[in-house]
């Protein structure tokens, strides 16, 4: 298996930065705006975001994600896919309104949430069902198996920088 | 299972009012779009329950705007509301982005904190884009910088959100900055 780079790494390879030696610029330029608040470098602020990639969250390892271990994401897309639908989802209309809102084109998991009002938890549920099932596809980079398992639905090393250098592309084009 | 499209995201906070649904419209194809997160006990992290009263049930908007960059490749801006108490749902948010933009309101600095503390701590890329508005006293970047303590390598841009050149210049900023923080191409990679 190739790609032992997990997301969570590039969280931790990044972390340094805040710690970075640029403290002892504080104060040296124009200080403080003009009656306004200061910001201080406080090493004791609580920081959420640390030790995320240490976290196991069991919503996140089950919710969200397909069978097939793709992540939903708010930006994730899918569209239809001409299957119908079991029987059995008769009673759960909300699975052919996605279909339908998807269908001929693709659309996020937060412009279904939008569209047809459901909360993007439940968009993302019932969207693995549906991806389960055959109905809608997920659009996206492959999920390389087990590479996922521990929460790293980032895209690692090299295709990270591909995308992020094709999005620049992109918006100086704009 | 994987597809012809690829679709990414960036993320814009601030203070209420700052002007993150104003950045959003600024670019995006489609009129911005509301979503709501419904946040319960149940979907918030193990670890993240003491920053949240226990029992919450909290619905959280978020408004997002779409840019197509290239035919398989779509761009996602999302705003999202920059109150400290809604950290735990920045975690969930930002899985995945290419970055953040902290809009900062100079007549409002602390609004900004919570954001750029989440955001230092993170190890999300992000950019300080101050919004300037036509009432607020100008000040240069490197006085806001001060200001706000923010590292010598972050970027620290002036930017008026309602003209769509001055956001894509901020988006671009971010996207360069991503760039240079993220590590050279692992070898076992290629
Ligand atoms: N003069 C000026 N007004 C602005 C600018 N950006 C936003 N505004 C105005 O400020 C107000 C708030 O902007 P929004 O974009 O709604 O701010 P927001 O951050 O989305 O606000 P919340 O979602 O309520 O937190 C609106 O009336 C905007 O028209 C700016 O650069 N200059
Ligand atoms: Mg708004």
């Amino acid at each position: 298996m190739p790609g032992t780079t997990s997301g969570s790494s590039s969280h931790s390879s990044n972390s340094s930065n805040s710690s970075g030696g640029s403290g002892s610029r504080t104060g040296a330029g124009a200080g403080p705006l003009q009656g306004g608040p200061v910001r201080g470098r406080r090493s004791d602020t609580v920081r959420p975001g640390q030790g995320r990639s240490s976290r196991v969250r069991p919503y996140a390892i089950t919710r969200g994600r397909t069978r097939f271990g793709r992540v939903l994401l708010v930006e994730t897309l899918v569209s239809a896919l001409n299957r119908p639908a079991d029987p059995a989802d008769r009673s759960l209309p909300e699975l052919t309104a996605i279909c339908d809102v998807c269908r001929g084109q693709m659309r996020s998991i937060a412009e279904i949430s939008a569209l047809l009002r459901i909360p993007l938890g439940v968009v993302k549920v019932l969207v693995s069902d549906l991806a389960d099932q055959g109905r809608i596809r997920v659009h996206g980079a492959d999920s390389v198996d087990g590479a996922e398992l521990d929460g790293g639905d980032e895209v690692p090393g090299a295709s990270k920088r591909d995308l992020l250098e094709r999005v620049l592309g992109g918006l100086r084009k704009l | 299972m994987s597809g012809g499209a690829t679709s990414t995201k960036i993320v814009v906070a601030g203070g209420f009012g700052v002007g993150k649904t104003t950045l959003v419209r600024s670019v995006s194809e489609i009129p911005p779009l509301t979503t709501e997160a419904v946040m319960t006990e149940a979907s918030l992290g193990v670890d993240d329950t003491s920053a949240v009263p226990a029992k919450t049930s909290t619905t959280v908007a978020m408004d997002f705007g779409r840019i197509s960059l290239a035919p398989d490749l779509v761009l996602y801006l999302f705003g999202t509301p920059g109150q400290g108490r809604f950290w735990f749902m920045w975690d969930d948010l930002v899985r995945g982005a290419v970055g953040a933009v902290v809009l900062v309101d100079t007549r409002r600095l602390a609004d900004s904190f919570p954001a750029l503390d989440y955001f230092e701590g993170s190890g999300l890329p992000f950019v300080v884009a101050v919004n300037q508005f036509d009432d607020a006293p100008v000040y240069s970047a490197e006085a806001v910088r001060d200001s706000l303590a923010v590292p010598d390598h972050i970027p620290v841009l002036l930017c008026d959100v309602r003209q769509r050149s001055s956001t894509v210049e901020v988006l671009t900023a971010l996207v360069v900055h991503a760039l240079a923080e993220e590590p050279a191409a692992a070898p076992e990679m290629v």
